[in-house]
């Protein structure tokens, strides 16, 4: 008994041995960003959709792992989207997502355990890592498709010291005001062309007795990003997208006199007491009232004016048609000057690899190309998705919103810019900057505010 | 991870965890005299001592010596973390909210349970009333919180209401209130979520030591003609003093950890932080594990003596 015992033991020793070392014993060194083959004929030789995956040869029975936050309902769509590189290749794609993937994904960086590839939705974040050493340049294919499909915008947020390392994926764009088209039409108002348009067509419906504007701010720990939205809006309007890179990355004050002029402008609107907050309360009623129910008073005709980026459209209540001629509908946030072209404010997330094998290469390639943003398009066919990538065919896409947002986003007036919070230090990022705008909306003075936000500052 | 895999490993950690005990009996089982009995002993300690120093002992002393570094840990920053946090304004207010939370939770809820326990104590719908005050324990603390919120929704007084308490003011007339934003009440209102919560353990407790209470001093106190209040000032509380104590040092335990509620509730907004919810922000969100881990320690010397006196306590309780 005693020798079988132990022989069990033995063994399973041996088994937690091995998988201990296959966590750890993953990756290899290679500096060159040529791609990868696994030699061998590619089982999609000859078909259109696979001519970029043949250089990657056979990857029958190979597997990647996939890591992201994007969880169902939406994860059904991403997987559906895979089946042409499956196709193609012969490879197969493990698919996990994960609501704590922010935390985890550093949890399993320190930990060996990271997968193949993980799709980031903070520039910051995949900066972090880079610097870490844990994420692999991108191979050359991935460079020519993001030089091709996305222009230099979107490129630098996956670029880290002159190296691309990610690709973008998906998009969304924030710099949006969602109204009610019939309301519109009813009362004979029109979508406002520029900033000034738009003050005075709030005038025009506060003197009607409504308060124009609705906001909603309150988002658990994450309360007062709506505001910071808001901010980086007005700014990259008056004082352009130069200076705000500058103010992203720390190059000018973060309570410069540019920046403080432009959370001005946004104070009059949200803490004007004429203005705000339709269907609600006063101007601090925003800051408890959470984002998700910010801008429902639109339906009841209670509030006129709501800014809040394109998903906004999955919490209007069922029934409620978006569209140009529907219940709801968005116009792009008018610009206060026209030096800077059509600033757009967005987010996104970047494909980040862990690992350079042929397998992951040729995946990344894939949805880096036009080939996969048509797919994912025909893959959701009840809309909420969008790419900034140039090769997506608008007509792919079905809900009027992501078509409004495609338009938006390849308009080649469009400067993009990139959430400016979630490139910045955590402590700020996601702790003084989203508090302090807090704090703004209650009664704290805009010297204050910003003051706080710079004395924060990671030294 | 998927499922069958991680019934893999299930299985593997229950196959270690026999086949290490077998290993300790087979290994043991022969020595049968009295250093044999200690060694018997030892073995089967050891694994346990083992598991305490890795996930208990270990992760404290990396904390405390965390907290005496910088937070890239690269050099040694003597006492500046604690120093921030006795003296940055946004600190100060964390840690005179935790005091408030440390005062007035254990002492009303104690304090509610007691009269709760003393007045339905022998009458006919004990059960039902007991019941009721205890089903909120039932809840987690970010149920609770959830809920509360919905009590205390705001809308303007000319709106049509969604929050109980608020819609309350309304029907009476009077203007609305928005009870998660006005300081310093508000978190007077978070108080009253964990009170809501803790009242019923300490009726619990309270009401098992006072039917505890033997009948004879009771029915000796009647007949000297004590009225109800004498009897509960002089005869109910001496008896039942170490329970209340109990009750009293477990749940300030539990309200200085309080971390929940101010999460789901108010994120920490509108000056309603506390320590621990602090800390978890600091180490976790906004990247400054030093600060976290000098908070964590504060939090632990706070709490060492409450236990220390609350086991000792326990055992005087024990020993009766």
């Amino acid at each position: 008994m005693k020798t079988s015992l132990s022989r069990r033991l033995a063994a399973s020793v041996a088994v937690l041995a091995v998988t201990g070392l296959g966590l750890v014993g993953c990756g290899s060194d290679s500096s060159s960003n040529d791609a990868q083959s696994a030699g061998g004929t590619s089982p999609g030789k000859g078909k259109a959709e696979c001519a970029q995956l043949e250089q990657f040869g056979d990857l029958t029975g190979k597997s990647v792992s996939v890591y992201t936050s994007i969880v169902e309902p939406e994860a059904t769509a991403q997987k559906n989207s895979y089946k042409v590189f499956e196709d193609c290749t012969g490879a197969t794609v493990k698919y996990e997502g994960s609501q704590e993937f922010e935390a985890q994904l550093q949890v399993r960086a320190q930990g060996g355990n990271l997968p193949d590839i993980a799709y980031i939705p903070q520039p910051g974040l995949l900066k972090s890592l880079v610097q870490g050493g844990y994420v692999k340049e991108a191979p050359k294919p991935v460079s020519d498709n993001v030089d091709k499909w996305f222009g230099p915008d979107w490129r630098s947020y996956g670029t880290v010291d002159d190296k691309l390392y990610a690709a973008p994926l998906g998009a969304n764009v924030k710099s949006f005001v969602w109204y009610s088209p019939k309301m519109f039409k009813d009362n004979g108002w029109e979508v406002p062309k520029t900033w000034d348009d738009m003050i005075a067509l709030s005038d025009k419906i506060a003197a009607t007795g409504i308060k124009p504007w609705c906001a909603g701010i309150e988002s658990g720990e994450a309360t007062g990003w709506v505001v910071t939205d808001w901010l980086e809006d007005a700014l990259l309007r008056d004082a352009g997208p130069d200076v705000y890179n500058q103010w992203v990355n720390h190059e000018i004050p973060f309570n410069d006199p540019k920046v403080a002029e432009a959370l001005d402008r946004v104070g009059n609107i949200l803490k004007n007491d004429k203005y705000v907050n339709g269907g609600i309360g006063d101007v601090k009623s925003i800051a408890t009232t959470s984002f998700q129910e910010g801008g429902l008073p639109i339906t009841k005709g209670k509030c006129a004016l709501h800014r809040q980026a394109s998903f906004y459209a999955a919490q209007w209540p069922k029934g409620t048609k978006v569209a140009e001629d529907g219940d709801v509908f968005a116009f792009y946030l008018p610009t206060t000057n026209d030096q800077f072209g059509q600033p757009v404010l967005g987010g996104g997330e970047f494909v980040a690899a862990f690992s350079d094998r042929p397998e992951v290469q040729a995946f990344q390639t894939y949805l880096s190309s036009d080939v996969w943003a048509n797919e994912k398009a025909k893959a959701t066919p009840d809309g909420g998705w969008v790419s900034a990538n140039k090769g997506l065919k608008i007509d792919n896409l079905t809900s009027p919103i992501d078509k409004l947002s495609a338009e938006t986003l390849q308009n080649p007036d469009a400067v993009f810019r990139f959430d400016g919070s979630d490139q910045m230090p955590a402590a700020v990022g996601a702790g003084t900057f989203w508090s302090e705008m807090t704090n703004w909306i209650t009664g704290e003075s805009t010297t204050d505010a910003l003051k706080k936000i710079e004395a924060s500052w990671p030294s | 991870m998927t499922t069958s895999e991680k019934l893999v490993q299930m299985a593997i950690a229950i196959v270690l965890f026999f086949g290490v005990m077998a290993v300790i009996l087979l290994l043991t089982q022969r020595l049968r005299s009295r250093a044999g009995e200690r060694v018997q002993a030892a073995a089967f300690l050891a694994p346990t001592l083992l598991l305490i120093a890795v996930g208990l002992l270990y992760p404290a002393v990396k904390t405390i010596y965390l907290s005496f570094r910088n937070n890239a840990d690269s050099a040694w920053v003597g006492f500046a973390n604690y120093e921030k946090i006795f003296t940055n304004a946004d600190q100060l207010q964390t840690l005179r909210n935790t005091a408030l939370w440390v005062v007035l939770v254990p002492a009303v809820s104690t304090a509610v349970g007691l009269i709760y326990a003393v007045l339905v104590d022998r009458s006919r719908f004990e059960r039902f009333a007991k019941a009721l005050i205890f089903l909120p324990m039932a809840i987690s603390l970010v149920g609770a919180s959830i809920i509360w919120k919905f009590v205390y929704a705001y809308k303007d007084s000319s709106q049509e209401q969604i929050g109980l308490l608020n819609g309350i003011l309304k029907a009476v007339g009077l203007p609305t209130y928005n009870f998660l934003l006005e300081e310093p009440w508000n978190t007077l209102f978070l108080i009253v979520i964990l009170i809501w919560v803790q009242a019923g353990f300490a009726m619990t407790i309270l009401s098992a030591s006072i039917k505890a209470i033997p009948e004879d001093i009771i029915e000796a106190a009647r007949l000297d003609g004590v009225s109800g209040l004498q009897l509960f000032r002089h005869i109910t509380v001496p008896s039942i003093r170490p329970s209340l104590i109990v009750v009293l040092t477990t749940i300030s335990i539990s309200t200085l950890k309080v971390f929940d509620i101010v999460r789901s509730a108010t994120g920490g907004q509108f000056g309603t932080k506390v320590l621990a919810y602090e800390f978890y922000v600091q180490s976790f969100r906004t990247l400054n594990p030093a600060l976290g881990a000098a908070l964590a320690t504060l939090i632990f010397v706070l709490v060492s003596p409450i236990v220390i006196y609350n086991i000792r306590q326990m055992r005087r309780l024990e020993a009766r």
